[in-house]
């Protein structure tokens, strides 16, 4: 248990390190001067220079990548032209919206999803079945942008029941908080919805055939503890690993949905600074976001132990 | 003694577009209380369907018909889910063939068992505890504590069927269902269930409708036997006078396509000149290593043996016995890590890749899965083609060489051009064998390959390679778990055991007085060896 | 008899040895009598008719604009200003936006961007992932670092990778395509790999090894033609998903230079007046889903056909 710990932790750092070089490299190999492009259009000669001198241009790209690194692992991960604070404060500023939206979308996306491919998976080809594989190739296909305006357009300018978009900090009270959350968990939660009771009617599917599902039928055993005890906790590992890579389709859903509902988090602050071209952010988020993914998915392949014995490396 | 089973004129529809009408057609049978009947065929027989239907476990696509089961009177066709629930594992029970499977793999064997009496009793926990202890003990299970708090995956096969049977028995059901519940089990471990199934079963009375398609098992077991064909009872007799006096001409052909365990006596010449010659050979896997505690798995050691043209020499032994190991060695599938593998005068145990291909066209090999052995995009002329081509042939003299060797195997060699789903398990196995000649090999390898076959099926690929290693006078290396077919083929036997040779001599001398307590023990092991099949 | 590994299902098990040659009906005929193929297939034929005959269908040029035409309802009648400067009357069936563009000539003609980013970006990363994921599966030496590099690239979210990249390089067809695939090779080349390294271990190629078949061969005559239906299945959706990320890029503003007529390109602009004219952004958002539909719809008929196995695991 221990060595499969520190074995997974170790296989980890590679994969940051790896995606470090390549957000670095992002930059370093675009057509023009780092400095400049970093600088922004409207910085002087004398700041471009300095900048220059920080990266230390002049050095080879191996020593570039090493001050930046160095830089990046004391937490400092440039300054923002653009918004004039250092990016790491930045993004600190704009995480409390990101994370109550995603948590918020997690939550509504399993509770919906897990249920409705456990009962699709028991009852194949059946009308439920159906519906939901219906539902989920609709959700994959409908752009998370239109949906938010189809909602947008019904829920809050039709119906007048939710706001059109904003966001209320949680310690502005929990009422108005939850109620701006409502429209943007929804619309960023079908295409995971989508994604989850897809591949949990499909692993339940497949349990469903293994030779210990007849077994615990010829015990006697009801259907609800088949399914339950038996087939959802075989199913489990596949499950929470599409939970964990769902999240980088997440991260995608994010950018797009705060950004029509202006809600000032992360995946905003990722468009805003893609159009006003903010490198030192732009490679910031991108870190940020990848951290959080690979971090996400160690937890997912550590929460293994605790579903399958068999995992023991 | 009343029949606690009584199957009446039982039908059951197959799907439309299906090979024939009924899975099962008018089956009568009865098992009586304390009573054991086999009931035998080969595959496609519908003897599974038969036993699925009695615990009403049939999928939706399996309706019976017409017919009844009655068990002790009631009639399970028209029980509602709910009274079929209530009926299995307390009146009726089944084992499966797979053990390795059968057990849900997340939950501890303590669990799986006391979930029964959780379902079927009011016992409270500590009594559910006491009672799932006793019957880990009346498996014989060894230190049944650990064996309580182990997971399936941290047991052995024959372990896990013994925790099937103390899920099944803990509720002393008048009827136990075993569908091949020793079939993937190795011969040692198969002849302890049985002996465990039989003492159980007196012990409580219970009856017992055993599936096999193995007479060997049938002789070991069974008081009466009933032979499907085709979903069709063909014979029903007690087992001394089935076995004595088989009556329909399908029971003679499948009691006499059992080999007998007593080898035939072939002679081969002495002197002929060695075509393989392995010495001190050895396949050691690693694993683990960084950060991870290294473990090494010695899959063969020290194998040493000799192989002349004409001769056919036996590798036997049980699963991970590395019978396999050894030749896909010779067949340089894998590399040795140590030893040597002379082929005539060349050294092929260290040879590279590149210089080896010139020599593969000496060693062919047939695997034992005769439905992923031909790449299923190819037609069979293509995988026929493929080597001679390989070595310069002419693709018009490689395709006359096909259909002669078609021929050769016995199919038709019009049949070149179509593609291996097209044809049989049996079939395919012909074909491999004919593509493996195509090559003129001076050694063929048989890894298992007649282990997947119908008992019908396998007495005739099995004269079929006889006559070609005659005809051609090729050395052949015949690795298998069954005693009696090496019995039939080799005239030289090795027996191994856990990566190692502990005998080796001719097929007379190893089976007429096993010296190696091992060897001793897997001759006792095998069933039906006091009934004298296939003579 | 039966091996611990034909664990087959009850039905299957039905099949008796010298009775089961029965004629499998060809591929191309189970393909044309499944419906998600059919609607699917359809689908995108007339989508790609539209894309060609684009001209034909009562456009304008999608470039074209007349201030006095902006903001008008659908169907209404107005006049745009051609590249000539000459005026002519046009019917705006679904309407015009806040430069007086002709929404309907701009939507047809962003069937023709959408198809060739989807079209050209499944073939680029199924292309260059067959690549990294043979020689992974074969060259062990290759198989690490090639890997690890992917699993970098994995653990960065696709559309970062592609927002990044199209705001550094200039935006263009061809630049927003590469942006788009780059995301999606470590995927095909993961599959690859997977497939490859599972068809070596199967004994057809193991025979093929001891006909003295080179590793050239086995690896294209064998183990390619393999991978060819997860790959047809698996190029599909890469198709559908390239479709939905050039959209985003468009609509959050750092795809295609806004005048190209993109289903993105034409909602952001419209999502700016979108509580009086919401049509701007649902005509081109219909398109751009039963699209994207189509092609999910014909990758999940495709998969049910080729890739049966697979179908069952997702």
């Amino acid at each position: 248990m221990f060595a499969f710990l520190v074995k997974r932790l170790a296989a980890t750092v590679p994969v940051l390190l790896i995606v470090a070089v390549l957000v670095f490299l992002l930059l370093r190999l675009t057509p023009g001067d780092p400095a400049a492009i970093i600088a922004g259009d409207a910085a002087s000669p004398e700041n471009v220079a300095k900048i220059r001198e920080n990266l230390g241009l002049s050095k080879p790209l191996i020593a570039q990548f090493g001050i930046w690194f160095g830089n990046v692992l004391a937490g400092d991960l440039g300054e923002s032209y653009f918004f004039k604070v250092k990016v790491a404060e930045l993004i600190m500023q704009r995480i409390e919206p990101t994370l109550a939206l995603s948590i918020c979308t997690i939550v509504i996306a399993v509770l919906v999803a897990v249920p409705l491919g456990v009962l699709a998976a028991w009852k194949q080809g059946g009308w439920l079945d159906r519906m939901l594989m219906g539902f989920s190739v609709m959700g994959f296909s409908i752009p998370v942008f239109v949906l938010a305006y189809i909602l947008i357009w019904i829920v809050s300018l039709k119906l007048g029941w939710l706001p059109v978009q904003g966001y209320e900090r949680i310690a502005g009270g929990f009422g108005p908080f939850i109620r701006h959350l409502i429209l943007p968990s929804i619309t960023l939660s079908v295409i995971y919805i989508a994604l989850i009771a897809r591949v949990t009617r499909a692993s339940v599917q497949d349990v469903l055939s293994e030779d210990y599902i007849r077994t615990a039928r010829a015990k006697g055993l009801p259907e609800n503890r088949v399914l339950i005890a038996h087939a959802l906790a075989n199913a489990a590992v596949p499950i929470i690993t599409v939970i964990g890579i769902g999240v980088a389709l997440l991260i995608g859903g994010v950018v797009v949905t705060e950004s029509v509902y202006g809600i000032p988090g992360l995946g905003r602050l990722t468009v805003d600074a893609v159009l006003a071209r903010d490198f030192p952010t732009i490679q910031g988020v991108i870190l940020f976001f990848s951290f959080v993914y690979v971090l996400i998915n160690l937890l997912v392949d550590l929460s293994y132990l605790a579903f399958d014995p068999r995992i023991r490396y | 003694m009343g029949a606690v089973l009584e199957i009446r004129d039982l039908t059951i529809a197959l799907p439309r577009g299906a090979d024939r009408g009924n899975a099962v057609t008018g089956v009568n049978l009865t098992v009586d209380r304390g009573e054991i009947v086999c009931l035998v065929g080969e595959s496609g027989s519908g003897k599974s369907v038969i036993a699925h239907a009695v615990m009403g476990l049939s999928p939706k696509e399996l309706r019976a018909t017409g017919g009844e089961i009655l068990l002790e009177g009631e009639d399970i066709l028209k029980a509602s889910p709910a009274r079929l629930r209530e009926l299995r594992c307390v009146r009726m029970s089944m084992i499966f063939q797979e053990p390795m499977t059968a057990l849900n793999p997340v939950m501890r064997c303590d669990a799986q068992i006391e979930e029964v009496l959780a379902m079927h009793t009011s016992l409270n926990a500590e009594e559910r505890r006491a009672r799932v202890r006793r019957i880990i003990e009346e498996v014989h299970l060894p230190d049944p504590e650990r064996m309580m708090a182990s997971y399936p995956h941290q047991l052995s096969g024959g372990q896990r069927q013994r925790i099937m049977i103390a899920i099944a028995l803990i509720m002393e059901p008048v009827l136990l269902i075993a569908d091949e519940p020793t079939t993937a089990l190795d011969v040692t471990t198969q002849a302890q269930i049985l002996k465990l199934i039989r003492e159980l079963q007196q012990k409580h009375g219970t009856g017992v409708l055993f599936i096999t398609h193995d007479f060997g098992v049938v002789a070991e077991i069974a008081d009466r036997v009933a032979v499907l064909r085709l979903g069709a009872l063909v014979e029903t007799k007690t087992k001394t006078e089935l076995l004595a006096r088989p009556e329909h001409a399908y029971t003679q052909m499948l009691i006499a396509s059992v080999p007998s365990i007593k080898p035939r006596h072939r002679g081969s010449d002495a002197a002929a000149p060695i075509v393989l010659k392995t010495e001190a050979l050895a396949k050691i896997y690693s694993s683990g290593g960084f950060l991870a505690r290294k473990r090494e798995v010695h899959a063969a050691v020290d194998v040493s043996f000799t192989l002349r043209r004409g001769q056919t020499l036996g590798i036997v032994g049980e699963s991970g016995s590395g019978k396999s190991t050894v030749a896909r060695c010779i067949a340089r599938l894998i590399d040795p890590t140590s030893g040597s593998v002379k082929l005539g005068n060349d050294e092929i145990a260290t040879m590279s890749a590149g210089a080896l291909r010139p020599l593969r066209r000496r060693v062919q090999i047939v695997f034992q899965d005769p439905y992923r052995s031909l790449n299923p995009r190819r037609t069979v002329g293509e995988a026929i083609i493929e080597g001679p081509l390989n070595y310069g042939i002419s693709r018009s003299d490689a395709l006359e060489r096909a259909r002669k060797l078609m021929e050769t195997v016995r199919l038709d060699p019009s049949a070149l051009n179509r593609y291996p789903h097209q044809f049989s398990g049996g079939q395919r196995q012909r074909i491999c064998i004919a593509r493996a000649l195509a090559m003129e090999p001076e050694l063929l390898i048989a890894d298992e390959a007649v282990s997947a076959l119908d008992v019908s099926v396998q007495a005739q690929v099995l004269d079929l390679l006889d006559e070609i290693r005659d005809r051609m006078n090729l050395a052949m290396l015949f690795i298998t778990h069954d005693l009696r077919v090496a019995a039939q083929v080799c005239d030289h036997v090795a027996v191994m055991s856990k990566g190692r040779v502990v005998e080796y001599g001719t097929a007379a001398d190893v089976f007429g007085a096993p010296q190696h307590a091992y060897t001793q023990a897997l001759f006792a092991a095998a069933p039906g060896r006091d009934y004298a099949f296939g003579s | 008899m039966s091996t611990p590994a034909a664990s087959a299902t009850l039905a299957a098990s039905l099949s008796t040895e010298d009775a089961n040659i029965v004629a499998r009906a060809s591929v191309w005929s189970k393909l044309a009598r499944h419906w998600g193929v059919r609607i699917g297939g359809a689908a995108m034929l007339l989508l790609t008719l539209i894309a060609l005959a684009a001209p034909l269908l009562g456009t304008v040029d999608p470039t074209l604009f007349d201030p006095g035409s902006r903001d008008l309802l659908p169907g209404a009648q107005g006049e745009i200003t051609t590249l000539e400067g000459e005026s002519i009357k046009h019917e705006f069936m679904m309407g015009s936006d806040s430069f007086g563009r002709d929404i309907y000539s701009r939507v047809i003609y962003g069937t023709r961007v959408s198809l060739i980013v989807g079209l050209a970006c499944a073939l680029v990363s199924v292309f260059l992932g067959v690549l990294a994921g043979l020689s992974a599966g074969y060259l062990r030496w290759l198989d690490m670092p090639l890997m690890r590099v992917m699993d970098g690239i994995m653990a960065i979210p696709g559309i970062l990778i592609a927002i990044a990249l199209v705001a550094l390089w200039k935006a263009s067809l061809l630049s927003v395509i590469v942006a788009i695939a780059i995301p999606e090779i470590p995927r095909v080349t993961r599959l690859v790999r997977s497939l490859v390294l599972s068809i070596r271990e199967e004994p057809y190629v193991e025979a093929a090894v001891s006909l003295g078949t080179s590793t050239f061969k086995i690896m294209f005559g064998h183990i390619l033609p393999n991978t060819a239906a997860p790959l047809i299945v698996q190029g599909t959706y890469i198709c559908a998903s390239a479709i939905l990320t050039e959209a985003i890029l468009s609509f959050l503003g750092v795809g295609l230079p806004t005048d190209f007529p993109t289903w993105g390109n034409i909602m952001a602009e419209g999502r700016v007046q979108f509580q009086q004219f919401p049509h701007n952004v649902f005509f081109p958002g219909i398109f751009l889903a039963v699209t994207v539909l189509a092609v999910n719809v014909l990758g999940d008929g495709l998969r049910d056909v080729l890739d049966p196995k697979m179908a069952k695991k997702v």
